[in-house]
């Protein structure tokens, strides 16, 4: 699947975009940001706070209990700030 | 009639007077058009700019979403949101909601639903570009702006 990051997730974790393959016992996005976790410093850091993170998954809003099944894309975020 | 929904992205100012006037255009039932700008602050002469970073795809479909719901309570003709990305600059538009009813009340509410909800639904970010050239920060979001949704709920 790919991952997108925007703002601080995107600047902390350094990266705008990847494809990441999870393994299987990820399959609600809280697993798949505890996982992420795993992946390096950077990963640790930005996504310290999940609270903090909001989720969409194929550019839907989602919460994090949702699971992560037949997603094309999910893009993790900070609360938005539009307007 | 189904209402008109017309969302855009960019990063280019707009001229609020030609929304206004192409929202009305072709459609006599129309007796009233609200509408809202949002512009960007100097707060208290510290900022230089806004810089405004967007999902692109999921923005516009997201402002879409909020439109038809708005769309769905009240009885609008026609209903603009125009968001722009990028930098912007002291005193530029940043934001424009224009809306078309019959009578002003529907396009009154559809309007403030659309910009409560716009606000922290609509995946933009604002990161700060200072006068002083420091690191600007990103715009928390504010506690306010979530509690303004409660109200429609």
């Amino acid at each position: 699947m790919k991952l997108v990051y925007f703002a601080w997730v995107r600047e902390r974790i350094g990266l705008a975009e990847e494809e990441v393959t999870p393994p299987d016992s990820v399959t609600t996005v809280h697993e798949l940001l505890d996982w992420l976790k795993t992946r390096g410093e950077e990963y640790a850091e930005a996504l310290k706070y999940p609270e903090a993170i909001r989720v969409a998954i194929n550019q839907e809003h989602v919460r994090q209990n949702e699971p992560i099944a037949g997603a094309r894309e999910i893009g993790l975020f900070p609360p938005m700030t539009g307007g | 009639m189904p209402c008109r929904i017309a969302v855009r992205i960019q990063s280019e100012p707009f001229d609020t007077a030609a929304e206004i006037a192409d929202i009305g255009r072709g459609d006599s039932d129309v007796g009233a058009v609200v509408t809202f700008s949002g512009l960007c602050r100097d707060e208290a002469g510290t900022l230089a700019a806004l810089e405004i970073e967007h999902y692109p795809g999921m923005a516009e479909a997201e402002i879409t979403r909020i439109a038809e719901d708005a769309a769905e309570r009240w009885p609008v003709s026609a209903l603009s949101v125009i968001h722009r990305h990028g930098r912007i600059g002291i005193g530029e538009p940043i934001v424009l909601v224009v809306a078309a009813s019959r009578h002003r009340q529907a396009a009154f509410s559809a309007a403030e639903y659309l910009m409560d909800f716009l606000k922290s639904r609509a995946p933009f970010w604002k990161k700060e570009h200072r006068v002083d050239g420091s690191a600007g920060s990103w715009v928390d979001a504010k506690e306010a702006d979530e509690q303004a949704i409660s109200r429609w709920e």
